[in-house]
């Protein structure tokens, strides 16, 4: 029962922490709560059905299941960059010198748009996303773990790792790290800083699109305001471990997901919603800065 | 939006644009829709840069706003004298959104002391709008008092739960105040949802009475019309008299640089608490007043898309000027309802338009350019 729960907790748990990533990435060079971002996941996990559907209908579904699987995934991925590339040029660019809630109350108008385009096109119904695995499964020290769950913990750690490798040791990650720090310093030297803004929606939306594909994949379920939901409770697991900080988002929203599931098991599932943010409010009271993040300095 | 390069530059890029929207509309409503949308967009394109280029070059929309900010003041009594008769000249419809309105501008300015002034980022305000709302259904239908007994006790829990969230909330800084915020409003309607044996959870409240002025009832919508612009006046001029005080200074210097006004020797959580607990105060008043209007509540209006749309009218409006705040609350809450003929597509306007105005106009409608910077 407790290892069960803590399984599902880990399945549920690395699906907000690749969301987090793309809050924290945008958060630690922008200063931006990107609140379009759980609307990015939203249209990932759309996305996965509609590709799905349009290669079922080709044919390739009957040839290749996986090479299917990983087209939908890899397509969906590139869609929601592009989606992410856009909304940064069209909604927040304009805004990079504007005061901070500016960009802020953009990013809210570009969410409900995106809520409601999608309910426009797509219908304001569930939309199912076809059961393709069975319940085929495993045992895993006395409980079972079902493949789906395990590809979603395996698929977000390699995810999470690639990220953590490419931010720290390729050019580009730390040109993403410079403007981090510094963006006048940064484009005094050298650095593109348009361009680092932009791959970091085009990484972070990827990413949520991925753990889009995913979700719809287990739950087998979508309906347009899944986005607002998982939004909230990623950008809480981003500050909770202390937003800027990308192992921190890992860690955050996994801690996130075992909360959760155990919280809804052992205390009580009306109240699923509140345990994350009851953690979060008891962990910034004492650590101001979240688990990872440096306590906000003060600059005098 | 600059015409840059050369003749073909000027042709090409408004067809790269609207291919790129269109290859990224595809997925969604087929190669039909697509197509459809391209065209549309390789019009309008071309079109609205031309018209935007003058606007740009003339620029009278921008000096108009800004004159408006000086002018309103001098009218605002003017203005005031039609909003009497408002109920004589509308129907019912109207009346009703008037007074929902109403409610909407004490939130709004309410809210605009903590954000606009004091410079704190709530995300959860409804929170304190469904404390106000639910604590007079509930002194109203248990215990049985009028609403102007209920209304200042009420007032008074509310502005105790804004002290109460103040007090943990201000050790934290900028956004992380925001997301525990955000998290308290949360929490409230999770609480609102599920204690069945108080609130009698996602039923709501019913049967809440109307409140009563020396014996005669104000449930008509024309007397409630009044009651609603009464509490509004009283909220406009109690906030213009409290923002323009010392305290109302305290809080901007606290929002433009916290340790250069610690350093002038204001006490800056003090201040900061007590610009919770006032605003607070008017969300208090703002739920007593939706409570009685709609004789019925139920945590689904308080969630936290009503916390956002309350942030919306403050920053449309222009943080920290109870005019602009105005505007921003009228605003938001006509123009769903004047594009209510087009009902599926209105979302999508609101959402552009929240894009639109921040683009062009980021200090909002009637900010001032130079304020608050940051944080």
């Amino acid at each position: 029962m407790l290892l069960q729960q803590i399984i599902n907790g880990l399945t549920l748990g690395s699906v907000y922490a690749l969301i987090a990533l793309g809050y924290t990435m945008v958060y630690g060079i922008l200063e931006l709560i990107n609140f379009a971002h759980g609307e990015i996941y939203m249209i990932g996990a759309y996305l996965g059905i509609i590709l799905l559907a349009f290669f079922t209908s080709v044919g390739l579904t009957a040839v290749s299941l996986p090479l299917t699987l990983l087209l939908v995934v890899v397509l969906a991925a590139l869609i929601c960059s592009a989606y992410g590339f856009t909304v940064e040029k069209l909604a927040y660019k304009p805004l990079r010198n504007a005061s901070r809630l500016s960009p802020l109350i953009s990013a809210i108008g570009v969410s409900i748009f995106l809520q409601n385009y999608v309910m426009l096109t797509q219908g304001a119904t569930d939309k199912v996303f076809p059961s393709l695995f069975g319940s085929g499964g495993f045992r895993f020290l006395s409980t079972r773990v079902s493949y789906l769950q395990a590809a979603i913990i395996v698929v977000s750690g390699v995810m999470m790792v690639s990220l953590q490798a490419f931010v720290m040791k390729t050019k580009t990650g730390k040109a993403m790290r410079a403007v981090a720090q510094d963006k006048t310093m940064a484009s005094l030297l050298g650095i593109n800083v348009d361009k680092v803004i932009s791959i970091t929606f085009v990484v972070g939306s990827g990413l949520a699109s991925v753990a889009g594909v995913m979700v719809a994949a287990y739950y087998g379920l979508v309906n347009y305001f899944i986005g607002y939901i998982a939004g909230i409770k990623a950008f809480t697991a981003a500050v909770l471990g202390g937003i800027g900080s990308i192992p921190g988002a890992m860690f955050g929203g996994i801690l996130l997901g075992l909360v959760e599931s155990l919280g809804a098991s052992y205390i009580s599932s009306e109240y699923k919603d509140a345990y994350a943010f009851v953690v979060l409010i008891g962990i910034l009271l004492v650590r101001p800065g979240g688990l990872f993040g440096k306590a906000p300095e003060e600059k005098i | 939006m600059r015409p840059i390069g050369g003749k073909a530059e000027r042709f090409t890029k408004p067809l790269i644009a609207s291919a790129w929207f269109s290859l990224l509309f595809l997925p969604f409503r087929g190669p039909e829709a697509a197509g459809v949308l391209f065209v549309v967009l390789a019009v309008s394109i071309p079109l609205l840069g031309a018209v935007s280029d003058r606007v740009k070059k003339t620029g009278p929309l921008r000096q108009g706003l800004e004159n408006i900010g000086l002018k309103s003041r001098r009218f605002a009594p003017l203005l005031f004298a039609p909003l009497l008769v408002v109920p004589l000249a509308a129907g019912n419809y109207w009346i009703d959104v008037a007074v929902l309105a109403g409610i909407y501008i004490i939130l709004a300015l309410g809210l605009n002391v903590v954000v606009g002034y004091a410079g704190l980022l709530n995300l959860g305000f409804a929170a304190f709008y469904a404390i106000g709302a639910y604590s007079y259904a509930l002194l109203n239908t248990m215990l049985g008092l009028g609403f102007w007994t209920a209304l200042p006790l009420a007032v008074g829990i509310t502005t105790l739960a804004g002290l109460l969230l103040a007090f943990p909330a201000l050790r934290l800084r900028g956004d992380y105040l925001a997301i525990v915020t955000l998290g308290f409003g949360e929490i409230v309607r999770l609480v609102l949802n599920n204690w069945d044996s108080l609130t009698k959870g996602p039923n709501g409240i019913s049967g809440i009475d109307a409140p009563t002025f020396f014996g005669a009832s104000l449930a008509s919508l024309p007397a409630y019309y009044y009651l609603v612009l009464f509490f509004v006046v009283v909220t406009v001029f109690v906030m213009r008299r409290v923002v323009t005080s010392k305290i109302g200074r305290a809080w901007i210097a606290i929002r433009e640089d916290e340790i250069a006004s610690s350093a002038m020797g204001i006490s800056t959580m003090r201040y900061k608490l007590y610009a919770c607990a006032f605003g607070a105060f008017w969300a208090g008043i703002a739920g007593c007043l939706f409570a009685a209007k709609m004789r019925f509540v139920s945590p689904e209006s308080f969630t936290f898309m009503e916390s956002v749309m309350m942030l919306c009218m403050v920053i449309i409006g222009g943080a920290g000027s109870v005019a602009g705040v105005i505007l921003g609350a009228l605003l938001l809450v006509f123009l769903p309802e004047l594009l209510r003929e087009a009902q599926l597509y209105r979302m999508l306007a609101v959402g552009c338009g929240l894009v639109f105005i921040m683009v062009f106009r980021p200090q909002g409608l009637f900010g001032r350019k130079n304020a608050s910077p940051e944080s």
